[in-house]
């Protein structure tokens, strides 16, 4: 791979690995000791004097109007300080600017069972606990809606007004190239219909948010969040206070997985109590209470057609997805694209078209979970393909391997592909598994399943519009020696602080213990928009090069002046500055930094990141493009008990394209981490609801909002794990890493069940792939009937008249078809420069003045 | 988290002082608190009169009255009375201190070696935290469960309650008279098919019941012992020893730790020296309110010499006796189906026979 052609000729941009001192080693993470010793304050952790705290009235009815919320019993309670109600914050907020529908307490309609109502504070858990449960609320039932069929036949009452069409939320409708030309080539079509069942992020760390009220009408929220900067802005709006008086910081989380990247009713409220009480006010979510938080996997029914021809490419493929999205928007117009937009980055497929639709139902928001509505499509696409080579008689390892979609390349559906390593990645666990030896060949009950995934490294465009970085860092140097490092990036465990601390480290050829931190703070640290979408490492990491590679140079030119050689000599490694011929001339770093502070005044550089833009032009092409994409392949053995059902996962094989990884071992416990979800995902971990008989009653619950009861896979259900990273550096990525926290999660589902098939001979055509599906499959074939459980039909959608797009393949330009929007706008190069951003936004404007 | 209600905590020394406070004469003894009567939470879990608990481990109650389906004005812990643990070393019948921990259980050489499938059942409990905690008179008196009891007070709101407390409905069967919360105990199946007996006493005295009379097929009134009534000593007969018997347990659950089960399958055998069962006893839990005795297997077994074909036939009577509802893991059907498959299994292994199914993961290896 080639180097960074802008890098500096002095430290990185090396063109080898090698040439890392710090960066591919396993160094100790710079949060370790704390986390281990207990030293690490996680929000609820925080006290401080006079601390208030606050518990949430949930409601206990699916769908209603509130008639009368009574808070004399609690309000009468010794040691209860005040109470709030959704009045008081009338605001709503949301996440996406396109579906700002929540309220911080609901303020005259409940929609779903835990949707919060009123809160109360006291000067003590045990008050304000029992203090919520003497708080009586009066609803007037209004219907509810269980599933995305039920909201496709109810189209009303309208759960909310702005839903495309009824209840349903969103509709998309995307087709890319000539879809049924494209079917006429095939010379196989085969069509699936796979249900992927919805399941939550599980983090260890329950949300908690701690606020303290200041002078001047200012408040500090500490949070459990990976996104401080877009809590930041909801504040704003709910609080109407101007962002100035608002401070968010994130502090460490215990966990997040996509279910802390929402702006969350319980950090509104505690924001508000603080500022009406007068006093810090804490609030930490029940378990039960973070399943009612969810925005976690939509369930996603699937339909999948697609062409091939004999020698197994791919010819044109039909995907249509129907999401569950619960009672609000949350991330879920960004979820519904996304179980499209990805489907195209692994193998080449000519012609796409996507359909996809977002209901409305009375039950806990879904939203981003750990690939974030990538895994359903890819679960279907994955077991699609395995069906695929069957039918076709290629080896499915093989029959990937033929469709691979090529590097630097833009796909059907416009999204620019960077360095891709599937083959590798596919060709190292068909190696580590003996898949050539052992595939079909193994006996009944035994069998191997493989599967493929690919994901973004860093969403390109950020959640609201703006032309500003998404991702800022500033660096201090003094005469002290210390590196101070800020950046308003989140760690939630995945290494994060590591990762910024070790780039600069790396660049300035100090040491991390060298490193202090600031992090995740809207006051203190430049705005990065947080721990989503696997853009940490890409977007933080270009912006802490850029940030040390200017502190770099100003010492550079400081240490060349004084020591009298070119500023091209210099090299900055082992805590000192020297030129590269004669290493005993140099200056140890505190010394340089002193050179430099002495010569230009107080030192102090910045960096920032923009991804480069994408080439699609469409409306939708928004959702998809990154940087880069990382690629994963994995193969995973299972044994199955034919008589039962029962079934337990022997190993898993899994090789991830990192391109270079920042620490290995911290790599490899995303990679690790990333199968032990997979597996819940694949086994057993589903968040369903239960309805009681609508003649006795009209509830609507979570049927076990409990870690007992939801199974999610424990230590000792975990099988032996063989990783491969791909070391294989993009120059698109910082120092050539690509992600690894989200992308090894999405081959398991699929190589479970293709591994089912292998053992025992049946289709499970969804997951939770439980034993009692396994056993109804054969005892189907038993009986002479298709040896598959999933879904038996797709419903009828209207996803309306589809945007057209012609592909690159086509002559396209990135545009839709008879898109008078964007007629008067030339096609530009994909380019990550400021000023490039600039432009194109001058050019929008003048083409919006020219149509007007 | 979830809060505990305010309560008096009593952790008295002596037997004596319990039963008082049972009997509302305890020091300060208030038995006002207007809590419901109901089962569970320690080895005398059945006298939750006028609000007084009593606790041993706390594995169970704790949790439960923080949900608030479980109430007491008085919790009264058993833990600091001497009279209440130990195991016995007598070569005879082997008698244990209703408040010896599970883990105490399972590092007994008398437990692992006479009694191997008591100890297989001891180690499917939950896991090694919950053991180190919960004792045997807590496993034995563990109340009920089912997935519309074992929620939180706001949740049981939004069903408007059940049968077991404060409703009026059973959710698992909305025309059934009864509660079908099922049996939750791992060492129930298998002492009573061991033949264990239990030691209680009160105020009134103590008496001394065969174990399978502790439990009752309700829901919600599964213990039968008499209001001021403390479970004291387990005593498992020496003839259901490993010289003896043969035992067997078997457990499903979804992962190979922490569950409750789902399905469990106890068996004992006692065989001639020709293969020819003298006596024997099947019982299965988890898919009643009670431990279930598998009905007939002593007589389809007895007399005969332990066959497949007899096996089968077990084990088919088994799948008939169990009544697995929709009230946790799993669904009915399939579980139902298991009781055949897990009996088969469960008969093989205490026969020695080979067992040709693949167990999930249970987790049984630490014995």
């Amino acid at each position: 791979m080639a180097a960074n052609p802008k890098a500096d000729p002095v430290g990185a941009g090396c063109e080898s690995r090698e040439e890392y001192r710090l960066i591919g080693t396993a160094f100790r993470r710079v949060d370790g000791r704390a986390k281990v010793t207990g030293q690490t304050q996680f929000a609820d952790d925080l006290n401080f004097p006079r601390m208030a705290y606050v518990k949430l009235v949930r409601s206990t009815v699916p769908h209603a109007r509130i008639r009368n919320i009574d808070l004399s019993a609690a309000e009468a309670m010794d040691g209860v300080l005040g109470t709030l109600v959704g009045t008081e914050l009338p605001d709503k907020f949301g996440i996406l600017p396109v579906s700002e529908d929540e309220h911080a307490l609901a303020v005259d309609t409940v929609r779903f069972v835990g949707d919060p109502v009123a809160a109360v504070a006291a000067v003590s858990e045990d008050i304000a606990h029992e203090a919520a449960l003497a708080v009586r609320v009066e609803y007037e039932l209004l219907p509810t809606i269980s599933n995305f069929n039920e909201a496709l036949k109810t189209p009303e009452p309208q759960m909310h007004d702005y839903a495309d069409d009824g209840n349903i939320h969103k509709k998309v409708s995307l087709k890319f190239g000539a879809v049924e030309e494209g079917f006429e080539e095939a010379d196989v079509i085969l069509e699936d219909t796979c249900y992927f069942e919805g399941n939550t992020h599980l983090a260890m760390e329950q949300h908690s948010a701690v606020s303290v009220p200041e002078d001047e009408g200012r408040v500090t929220v500490y949070s459990s969040t990976q996104t401080p900067h877009y809590v930041h802005r909801a504040l704003t709006k709910v609080l109407g206070l101007p962002a100035s008086r608002i401070r968010v910081v994130a502090c460490s989380n215990g966990g997040g997985f996509g279910g802390k990247s929402d702006p969350f009713n319980h950090e509104m409220v505690v924001a508000k109590l603080a500022l009406k009480l007068g006093r810090p006010c804490k609030v930490t979510l029940t378990r039960e209470e973070v399943f009612y938080c969810h925005r976690g996997r939509h369930p996603v029914l699937m339909h999948l057609k697609t062409g091939f021809t004999k020698d197994g490419s791919i010819t044109s493929q039909h995907l249509r997805t129907a999401l569950d999205g619960g009672a609000f928007g949350s991330y879920g117009v960004a979820s519904t694209y996304y179980t499209g937009a990805l489907q195209t980055t692994t193998y080449r497929i000519p012609n796409y078209w996507f359909e996809g639709a977002r209901a409305f139902t009375n039950k806990p928001p879904c939203g981003p979970k750990r690939g974030h509505g990538t895994p359903q499509p890819r679960f279907a696409f994955e077991v699609h393909l395995d069906k695929a080579a069957h039918h076709l008689g290629i080896d499915p390892a093989e029959l990937r391997l033929r469709n691979l979609q090529p590097p630097d390349s833009v796909t059907a559906n416009w999204l620019r592909i960077g360095s891709i390593e599937l083959g590798e990645c596919i060709e190292a666990v068909v190696r580590g598994s003996g898949w050539k030896e052992r595939y079909g060949k193994l006996p009944e009950g035994r069998g191997l399943g493989l599967a493929c995934g690919a994901y973004l490294c860093g969403a390109g465009l950020p959640i609201y519009w703006n032309h500003m970085p998404q991702s800022g860092v500033q660096i201090k140097l003094d005469r002290s020696g210390c590196v101070a490092v800020f950046c308003g990036e989140t760690e939630i465990g995945q290494g994060s602080d590591s990762v910024l601390a070790a780039i600069v480290a790396e660049i300035l050829g100090i040491e991390l213990e060298d490193i202090r931190l600031c992090v995740g703070d809207t006051d203190l640290t430049p705005v990065d928009l947080g721990s989503y979408s696997s853009r940490v490492t890409m977007m933080v990491g270009h912006a802490a090069m850029q940030a040390a590679e200017r502190a770099r140079d100003t010492i550079a030119r400081a240490v060349a002046a004084q020591l009298e050689v070119s500023e091209a000599e210099l090299v900055f490694a082992d805590r000192r500055v020297f030129p590269a011929g004669d290493p005993d001339r140099g200056l140890d770093f505190n010394a340089a930094v002193v050179a430099a502070e002495a010569r230009f005044g107080t030192l102090g550089t910045t960096g920032s990141y923009i991804p480069p833009r994408a080439p699609g032009r469409y409306r939708g092409a928004g959702v998809g493009p990154s940087p880069t994409y990382s690629y994963s392949a994995a193969v995973v053995e299972v044994e199955v008990d034919p008589q039962t059902g029962v079934y337990d996962c022997r190993h898993v094989w899994m090789a991830h394209d990192i391109g270079q990884a920042i620490n290995p071992v911290l790599a490899l416990g995303q990679i690790e981490g990333s199968i032990y979800m997979g597996l819940g995902e694949a086994m057993m971990e589903e968040q369903v609801f239960r309805r009681l008989p609508k003649r006795l009653s009209s509830a609507l619950v979570h049927k076990m909002p409990s870690l007992l009861e939801y199974k999610s896979p424990g230590f000792h259900d975990m099988p032996g794990m063989t990783s491969y990273m791909i070391e294989s550096r993009d120059d698109r990525a910082p120092m050539g890493a690509k992600e690894v926290g989200q992308g090894p999660l999405l081959p398991i589902m699929p190589a479970v069940v293709n591994a089912i098939f292998d053992a025992v001979g049946v289709r499970v055509d969804q997951v939770p792939a439980t034993p009692e599906l396994i056993l109804k499959a054969l005892e189907a074939r038993a009986k002479g009937r298709p040896a598959r459980v999933g879904p038996a039909r797709f419903p009828r959608v209207d996803y309306g008249t589809p945007v057209e797009v012609p592909t690159p393949d086509q002559g396209g330009d990135g545009r839709a078809r008879h898109d008078p929007k964007h007629r008067s706008r030339s096609v530009r190069a994909a380019s990550g420069t400021m000023k490039d951003r600039e432009d194109a936004l001058k050019e929008r404007r003048s083409a919006t003045l020219t149509t007007a | 988290m979830l809060r505990l209600p305010p309560l008096d905590f009593r952790s008295p020394s002596s037997l004596r002082e319990v039963l008082d406070l049972l009997d509302g004469r305890g020091p300060n003894g208030s038995s006002d608190s207007g809590a419901s009567p109901g089962n569970g939470g320690g080895p005398g879990g059945a006298n939750g009169i006028g609000g007084v608990r009593l606790v041993a481990g706390g594995t169970d109650l704790w949790p439960n009255m923080k949900r608030r389906h479980q109430q007491a004005g008085t919790v009264v812990s058993l833990m600091g009375i001497d009279e209440l643990r130990g195991i016995g070393e007598a070569p005879q019948d082997l008698e244990i201190g209703s408040t010896v921990t599970l883990t105490a259980l399972l590092r007994s050489d008398a437990v692992r070696s006479r009694y191997p499938g008591f100890a297989r059942a001891v180690a499917a409990i939950s896991s090694p935290p919950l053991r180190n905690m919960g004792t045997l008179g807590g496993n034995l008196c563990v109340d009920t469960r089912c997935t519309y009891y074992n929620q939180t007070e706001e949740w049981r709101r939004s069903i408007d309650y059940c049968m077991k407390e404060q409703g009026t409905i059973c959710w698992v069967a909305t025309n059934s008279p009864r509660c079908w919360a099922h049996s939750a105990s791992d060492a129930a199946p298998m002492l009573c098919a061991l033949g264990a007996r239990v030691r209680l006493i009160s105020s009134g005295g103590e008496r001394e019941i065969p174990l399978t009379d502790l439990y009752r097929d309700d829901g919600i009134e599964y213990l039968g012992m008499r209001p001021g009534e403390i479970l004291t000593r387990v005593i498992v007969p020496a003839d259901s020893s490993r010289e003896h018997c043969r035992s067997a347990f078997w457990k499903l659950r979804r992962r190979g730790s922490i569950d409750f089960s789902v399905l469990s399958v106890a068996v004992a055998l006692w065989m001639d020296d020709r293969n020819v069962v003298d006596r024997a006893a099947v019982y299965l839990g988890a898919v009643g309110s009670s431990p279930v005795r598998v009905s007939d297997a002593e007589d389809l077994l007895v007399g005969k010499e332990l066959t497949e074909d007899l096996i089968a036939a077990v084990a088919h009577r088994a799948r008939k006796d169990a009544t697995p509802m929709s009230n946790t893991d799993f669904v009915p059907a399939w579980r139902g189906k298991m009781a055949e498959h897990y009996t088969h299994a469960a008969l093989c292994d205490a026969a020695g026979l080979p067992v040709r199914r693949q167990a999930p993961r249970h987790g049984l290896t630490v014995v």
